[in-house]
């Protein structure tokens, strides 16, 4: 198959444009957005694209419409994918909560900048952390990815795919206004580079009647596409195995929100990655996710250049969170420092992990700029 | 010929057994509505695996439940918002959007304004019952001046919305408005609505006892009938009235029945014109 862009070599693109790359070589065939700073790129790099790979690119009316065009086109078979920042994030929360009901795979992409409300649409932040997770009401399950390289949005971009399609869930892809703008060296592979998983379709009639059950013990239910000749019925309503709605029954519900959850958290250790830096001897650790793990990497260099054993974890996965790896980090050191954009997310999470066994202090900041390394060193050395 | 054909054998064929009593009240026009539907479908003989039933919230939306094809019942007002993926994705599925009013005019109103000027590929069935009905009794964007609803209680200060002549001006190849008691205009007017090109929309005024009559005096459908009789004017009468004769009332009949390209043809187009612009083919 033709791409519309060269594979197999290195190519020097923003972050938008990695995202849009990658969704295509993740097999991505549906977009639907809203324009939108500083996500808009993506849509133009998708609106080139799509038409070229027989895909569909298409502007909607807002961004509930965006991505509820995005699960129809899920149920109609395609991978498909929005893209957006705050306020449009804002509005997609109630269909984004649909597809966690309804155990669609799709990525929503959320570049990240200054907020709340309009706020600051040109800067980057990492304030929409607990939104991504909490967002949407009631009780739910879902991934969240946060990469901090232009390399890392193509990567985390392909993953964000595979995962969706594996755990027929919504993945949301956290990225940010510098990381969506910055431009990098970014390989981009050859297809068959590339590990692509695709949702698993029913096997037999007996699966596909049960679309919301678990045959494989997985958690997982084959997904029956539309037009398949299976009569699937989909609600957001609690429903039961088959689909049907059964709004009353007290075991409905917390057997499908319990399956939905147990699906991810028991495949944790598969959907969770981090990357560690220097942490072996570390007696100071940063903790830190997205664009301020590449001041976290810098300030620990200048921190063992003066002789504190500093070290880094850098999380690529913001949920499901390993709330063991944090602790079995506080039992190693000192004092966990977490830097992130925003008056304090992360932070909460990372002191519930630590459990009392190291300090954890949080270093805040907001207003549009990324923290210096030497604003992290300065808080570590006091 | 489906005027013969029996309700039983039609509920036998098509509907989920597994899923009846449906929810609806007695006295309810939705269930005539969706016969009227089956019945097109039936006449048409369309299989029951080409086509989709999408739908938002409300006691209308709740019908793609009862009926054994594939369905999704998605949150209220974005109904055609999904079906715009659905379409797109897989041109070779028809789409019904079974919408009530408050769902397809109040919260989606945007979207269904933008999907007929897309000419997206759907037929639009919509209940207006100038209520909402599955919350009680609260005024919709249908309901006339007046007319009560427990937001409302002292009679709607609103205007209303006219659905299907706003389909006529956002461009629906096919838009067309009955009471549930226009049996057969009813069913031929959803089978031209299936059977073409573009977004079709079928309105029905639907009696909802339960929610609306009771606020206002008319607690059985027999009233709702007499009633809608005297609000209701065919289209070939209402062309001869004055604006202010027609205040208050409602007109019947089909208003628009045209052949623009829609959305999936556009869109195919749209390919073929990006290929060439990229040397890719000729
Ligand atoms: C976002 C959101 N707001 C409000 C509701 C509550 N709600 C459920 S049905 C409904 C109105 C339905 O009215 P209509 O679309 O006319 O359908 P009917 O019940 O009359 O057939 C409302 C407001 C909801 N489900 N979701
Ligand atoms: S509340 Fe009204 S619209 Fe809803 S089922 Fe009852 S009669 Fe029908
Ligand atoms: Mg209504």
């Amino acid at each position: 198959m033709r791409y519309p862009f060269p594979v197999g070599r290195s190519d020097f693109i923003q972050g938008d444009e990695a995202v849009a790359r990658a969704a295509i070589l993740a097999g991505c065939r549906f977009y639907a957005g809203y324009p939108i700073t500083p996500a808009s790129e993506i849509f133009e790099a998708m609106a080139l694209y799509m038409p070229l790979v027989d895909g569909v690119s298409i502007q909607m009316e807002d961004e509930i419409g965006s991505i509820a065009a995005v699960i129809g086109a899920s149920w109609a078979g395609a991978k498909a994918m929005t893209a957006t920042s705050g306020p449009g994030f804002s509005l997609m929360q109630e269909n984004l909560g649909y597809a966690v009901m309804t155990e669609t795979p799709i990525v929503v992409v959320n570049m990240m900048r200054g907020g709340p409300s309009t706020g600051q649409p040109t800067f980057p932040a990492q304030g929409d952390l607990m939104q991504a997770v909490w967002g949407t009401h009631g009780d739910h399950m879902l991934i969240v990815l946060s990469p901090s390289t232009v390399q890392e949005a193509f990567d985390l971009t392909i993953r964000a795919f595979n995962l969706a399609e594996k755990y027929r869930t919504p993945v949301v892809i956290l990225g940010d206004a510098e990381l969506a703008h910055m431009r990098e060296r970014v390989y981009i592979p050859n297809p068959d580079e590339i590990e692509v998983v695709n949702r698993k379709l029913p096997a037999n009639e007996d699966e596909a009647k049960l679309p919301f059950g678990d045959p494989h013990g997985d958690g997982v239910p084959p997904m029956p596409i539309f037009g398949r000749g299976y009569r699937t019925y989909v609600t957001g309503l609690t429903h039961d195995e088959s689909g049907h709605p059964r709004t009353v029954e007290p075991e409905v519900q917390q057997k499908l929100i319990g399956r939905i959850f147990r699906k991810i958290l028991d495949h944790k250790d598969e959907i969770i990655s981090y990357e560690t830096f220097e942490l072996d001897d570390a007696e100071i650790a940063i903790v830190s996710t997205g664009i301020v793990s590449r001041s976290a990497i810098r300030a620990v260099k200048m921190l063992r250049e003066r002789g504190v054993r500093a070290g880094l974890l850098k999380l690529s996965t913001v949920w499901p969170f390993d709330f063991e790896v944090i602790e079995e980090l506080a039992e190693q050191v000192r004092k966990i420092y977490v830097p992130e954009m925003n008056l304090g997310q992360l932070y909460h999470l990372v002191r519930e992990g630590a459990n009392g066994k190291a300090e954890v202090e949080l270093i805040a900041k907001i207003g549009g700029e990324v923290h210096t390394p030497m604003e992290i060193v300065e808080r570590v050395v006091g | 010929m489906m005027y013969l054909k029996s309700s039983y054998s039609i509920r036998d064929k098509y509907l989920r057994k597994d899923m009846l009593p449906t929810i609806f009240c007695p006295g309810c026009g939705i269930g005539s509505v969706l016969q009227f539907t089956l019945r097109a479908i039936d006449d048409l003989g369309l299989s029951q695996d080409e086509i989709v039933w999408v739908s938002g919230i409300g006691c209308s939306s709740r019908v793609p439940g009862y009926v054994n094809f594939d369905g999704l019942h998605t949150t209220h007002g974005r109904a055609l918002a999904f079906a715009t993926g659905i379409k797109l994705t897989n041109p070779d599925l028809k789409i019904i959007a079974f919408m009530g009013d408050g769902d397809s005019a109040a919260i989606g109103g945007n979207h269904l304004i933008h999907a007929i000027r897309r000419n997206l590929d759907v037929t639009a069935i919509i209940i207006n019952n100038f209520t909402y009905g599955m919350t009680g009794g609260q005024v919709a964007p249908t309901t006339l001046k007046g007319l009560r609803g427990t937001t409302a209680p002292y009679g709607q200060f609103e205007n209303p919305f006219d659905i299907a002549q706003l389909a006529v001006t956002a461009g629906a190849n096919y838009a067309a408005r009955w009471t549930v008691f226009n049996y057969l205009q009813g069913i031929n007017s959803i089978k031209k609505a299936l059977q073409k090109e573009g977004f079709t929309l079928v309105e029905f005024l639907s009696p909802c006892p339960v929610s609306f009559g009771r606020r206002n005096r008319m607690k059985t459908a027999p009233e709702l009938i007499r009633w809608y009789q005297k609000i209701t004017v065919p289209l070939a009468k209402a062309k001869k009235m004055k604006p202010e004769e027609l205040e208050g009332k409602v007109v019947i009949g089909e208003f628009a029945d045209r052949d623009r390209p829609g959305l999936v043809r556009e869109y195919r187009e749209y390919i073929k014109r990006a290929k060439k612009m990229m040397g890719w083919e000729q």
